[in-house]
């Protein structure tokens, strides 16, 4: 067992195509180090020094996990992660 | 080229006419790899806002995972402005990110005309397209 992350479209880059990758940790910040292993730049992507990139949304299971503990975020083999591109923007 | 029916056309206008003063936002999902924009989805924005729009993280989720089912991806993402032109500011580009889409942008600054215009942003970069009623 794992956990199975699913990648979106624009982060592929990072995983030679595919759409789900699988990574280990007790925490969030633990499986983006855990992906960044073997998909180097990955993290980068999803994470700076202040915590989650605003352009990313990411999900444990079906909750946003900035509503849960972010980067702290309990995670468990079997769990589903899910990152998609948050979709903002605004007239200024 | 955008491609779209009339009827999606003036849905993307009606919400933003009706949201107006604050931005409207949506999709418009097709079969993946098609280019061929077919259901429309308003889109709360969760800024409830006349200069920002958001998607509701939850909502997205679901929408993104229904369009992950029906093998479909979304061929449109568009909001408004309410009181600038339909062109891409900086924190559109900056958050741009689904390189196959169209981003529509409509303008309902002027109460009786709606500019509505497409573009493609890759990387940073913003090139406009044509658009094609088709009926």
């Amino acid at each position: 067992m794992a956990i199975e992350v699913r990648i979106p479209t624009i982060l592929r880059t990072y995983t030679d195509g595919a759409k789900q990758v699988e990574g280990s940790g007790s925490t969030l910040a633990e499986l983006f180090s855990d992906l960044d292993q073997r998909h180097g730049g990955l993290r980068e992507r999803l994470v700076d020094d202040k915590g989650l990139r605003r352009f990313v949304n990411v999900y444990l299971n079906d909750e946003d996990v900035r509503f849960i503990s972010g980067l702290d975020t309990p995670v468990k083999d079997g769990d589903t992660v899910t990152v998609l591109p948050a979709v903002a923007g605004g007239s200024r | 080229m955008l491609t779209i029916t009339r009827d999606l056309y003036d849905k993307i206008v009606a919400h933003a006419r009706a949201d107006h003063p604050d931005e409207a936002c949506g999709v418009i999902a097709g079969p993946a790899g098609s280019d061929r924009p077919q259901r429309f989805i308003a889109m709360m924005n969760a800024e409830r806002s006349p200069t920002f729009y958001r998607f509701d993280s939850a909502e997205q989720f679901r929408v993104w995972r229904d369009m992950d089912d029906n093998d479909e991806e979304p061929v449109v993402i568009y909001h408004s402005h309410t009181a600038t032109e339909a062109y891409p500011s900086r924190t559109d580009i900056s958050y741009a990110s689904e390189p196959q889409a169209h981003y529509v942008l409509v303008s309902t600054r002027e109460g009786d005309a709606t500019e509505f215009r497409s573009y493609r942003i890759i990387e940073g970069v913003v090139t406009e397209e044509p658009v094609t009623v088709v009926e």
